[in-house]
């Protein structure tokens, strides 16, 4: 088989994948009665259509970035962790639990603390299955799924026999004091405009004291530590010497273990980075929007970040892109949910579709790809 | 705990049992083949959706097994074309056919029923009902062993039997047969069996498809006999308890079939919080007996499994030397 040359296998093969991804799901919407192209001007239109969609789609973005570069960070040495929306929803506690804990004073100094418990909550999940993999040969993929049911059985007893204020019937904690309130981008001097309220004539819609009226969004402060959380795992993995580890562990355990690079530490290492990336998520849900701890917080976002890791071919530029592409998945599956009757579940599908093409099926598209080159080739001579 | 109390547990231990060793089972040819297969609970939760939908449609519990069958090979089908044809990760494409299992059977089933995700609830002909075996009757009264036959060994329905007799047929194919034997083979070293003229990707298929026919029946089993109907995401995690216990069984059936009635009897336990309290002595909050299958699946892996060891060549896509 000939080689594709460089641009189209970082470039082509994401796309091509991403398009027999959305024919596929655009056929499962025609097989449910369903029209594929109302379908998706309704998703573009509640992603992207309004300030406040926006506001939504960034919300999920912040998210899927975070647990996006969990999963990378671990495919990089070589491990699958799906264990992601587990140490997500643990993450959740440790914000819960630092949120709780002091009447903070500003929300700095909450986000700070809040980040550190989210990530040593969301690492220590993580650190189970890492040692129990480095040390007893345990196969991570499963103990990490395991983890998840086991985590969301935790945070219900948490819930309801633990931070539950008395009194109150929903199993959920407390709300957060309002010194550990973010910030939302429509809280923001700089961005604030963008999210201003309009009249249906286009004139600025103001309340009775004249004053200008702002979408409240869920897209909030975490979102920039997203986008620094991407240089800085860019620069840990191919720019230290702790990322050549880690990569070399990938590439060969062998070959890195005859170097002198421990397989048990960079087991570990990798993994409590990993699950500690996943665990930050919880600051842009659980701090950021919800700020009170419920039930299943995560939402599936611990998934969603394997889809993302893998359209984003494990770097963490495409991360971000594929993070963004999710968070239009999801806001926009929102909007189905609201104006027409395909069910909500069809996020799910289109995530298993990316999945599966980007990740399992990505030779067949190479393949496709190389015979479509060939064609080129055989034209010019 | 009395008597009694045991033997409810051990007969509702099968119950619970049944859908893992089936999957385990299913499990084993695949993985023996070289063939990691994580979408063991898509596959289930698929066939559990076919055989709830067209049970509910058409009456028969017959139909509805094959209809589940026919879409747990569907979702094999796709394994193997990712795994063998074109030599992906076979761990991802397990997850990405969960994933989509997870999603299309909401789909199909608010498509179908518009009952919220749910297929309409079964009953009569339309559910494999518990078989009484012969003479439980006249068993029943003598003490010990009366209640041990009538409860715990009769009264399933017959995929229960049914799956206990896929056990020792495993095993007999698995090592006294030809096909078995190439099975085997293939996953330890298919580079041997291709230079035996026997065809790797043949085999693996042969096994995938296998795996899939048994996913089918653990399927429509839950959605026809162990319960009346498809419910979303009704099979809760089974297909990687069963993957635990295939590993707990080190890829050989005797062993499967007591590592899955081990796990189902952990979920049994989980089904009676006044037994465990009584047992343990103290209140035990319910999410902790949820978590219980899955705590101790973690335990065994990291314990006393010993060195489990997998077929050598399981999860590498064999590439034929040109």
């Amino acid at each position: 088989m000939t080689k594709l040359p460089n641009w189209a296998d970082v470039v082509l093969v994401p796309l091509v994948s991403l398009l027999l991804a959305a024919i596929i799901a655009a056929l499962v919407l025609l097989g449910i009665g369903q029209s594929p192209s109302e379908a998706l001007a309704i998703m573009v239109k509640g992603a992207f259509g309004s300030a406040s969609g926006w506001g939504y789609t960034l919300y999920y973005t912040t998210s899927f970035i975070f647990t996006g570069l969990g999963v990378i960070v671990a495919f990089h040495a070589g491990l699958f962790n799906i264990g992601g929306e587990g140490q997500a929803q643990m993450g959740g506690l440790g914000v819960a639990l630092v949120c709780l804990a002091l009447p903070w004073p500003h929300w700095t100094v909450a986000l700070l603390a809040a980040s550190i418990g989210a990530a040593a909550f969301g690492a220590a999940w993580a650190a189970v299955p890492a040692y129990l993999q480095a040390k007893r040969g345990s196969h991570i993929v499963i103990t990490t799924i395991m983890f998840n049911y086991i985590a969301a059985a935790l945070i219900v007893y948490m819930l309801v026999d633990v931070l539950r204020p008395p009194g109150q019937m929903d199993p959920a904690s407390a709300r957060f004091p309002k010194g550990a309130s973010l910030p939302a981008l429509s809280d923001m001097p700089l961005l604030r405009g963008f999210f201003a309220k309009v009249n249906a004539d286009g004139s600025p819609k103001l309340n009775a004291a004249g004053e200008q009226l702002y979408s409240n969004v869920p897209a909030n402060v975490t979102l920039f530590i997203a986008l620094a959380a991407c240089v800085i795992v860019w620069f840990l993995l191919w720019r230290t010497r702790l990322g050549f580890q880690i990569r070399a562990f990938g590439k060969s355990e062998k070959a890195s273990q005859y170097a002198g690079i421990s397989p048990v530490k960079i087991t570990m290492i990798a993994m409590l980075i990993s699950g500690g990336l996943s665990g930050m998520m919880a600051v842009n849900n659980v701090m950021g929007a919800a700020e009170r701890l419920l039930q299943n917080s995560a939402e599936g976002a611990g998934f969603i970040g394997i889809a993302v890791a893998l359209m984003g071919r494990n770097h963490p530029l495409g991360v971000l892109l594929a993070a963004l592409l999710f968070g239009f998945l999801y806001q926009g599956g929102a909007a189905l949910g609201l104006n027409t009757t395909i069910p909500l579940e069809m996020r799910i599908v289109v995530q298993g579709l990316v999945i599966l093409f980007t990740g399992a099926l990505d030779q067949m598209v190479r393949m496709l790809l190389v015979w479509v080159f060939s064609f080129g080739k055989k034209g010019v001579a | 705990m009395d008597y009694a109390t045991l033997m409810q547990l051990l007969a509702s231990t099968v119950r619970l049992g049944t859908p893992l060793l089936l999957a385990c089972l299913a499990g084993l040819y695949s993985e023996r083949s070289g063939i990691f297969d994580i979408g063991l609970e898509g596959k289930m939760l698929a066939a559990a959706m076919a055989a709830g939908a067209v049970a509910a449609m058409s009456g028969s519990a017959w139909a509805g097994l094959f209809a589940g069958i026919g879409a747990s090979l569907i979702f094999a089908a796709l394994h193997g074309v990712a795994s063998i044809t074109f030599r992906g990760n076979q761990l991802i494409s397990g997850v990405a056919l969960n994933f989509l299992a997870s999603g299309m059977t909401v789909l199909i089933a608010q498509a179908l029923f518009g009952q919220g995700g749910r297929t309409p609830p079964l009953e009569g002909a339309a559910r494999f009902n518990p078989i009484n075996l012969p003479f439980v009757d006249a068993v029943r009264d003598v003490p010990l062993i009366g209640p041990l036959y009538a409860e715990v060994i009769s009264g399933h329905s017959i995929l229960v039997y049914a799956a206990m007799a896929f056990v020792p047929l495993t095993w007999w194919i698995l090592y006294r047969t030809r096909f078995g034997l190439r099975l085997r083979a293939v996953g330890e070293n298919p580079a041997a069996v291709d230079t035996a003229g026997v065809s790797v990707v043949g085999l693996r298929y042969a096994a995938v498809a296998i795996t899939g026919v048994l996913c089918g029946i653990a399927g429509a089993y839950m959605a026809t006999a162990l319960q009346a109907g498809f419910g979303r995401e009704m099979t809760a995690g089974r297909g990687y308890i069963a993957l635990a216990a295939l590993i707990f069984a080190k890829w050989r059936p005797w062993q499967a079939l007591g590592a899955t009635m081990l796990f189902g009897f952990f979920q049994a336990l989980a089904l009676r919080p006044d037994v465990v309290e009584s047992v343990v002595g103290r209140k035990v909050p319910v999410s902790m007996l949820d978590a219980l299958p899955y705590i101790l699946t973690v335990l065994v892996l990291a314990g006393f499994v010993g060195k489990a060891i997998p077929p050598r060549a399981g999860g590498e896509p064999y590439v034929k030397e040109r």
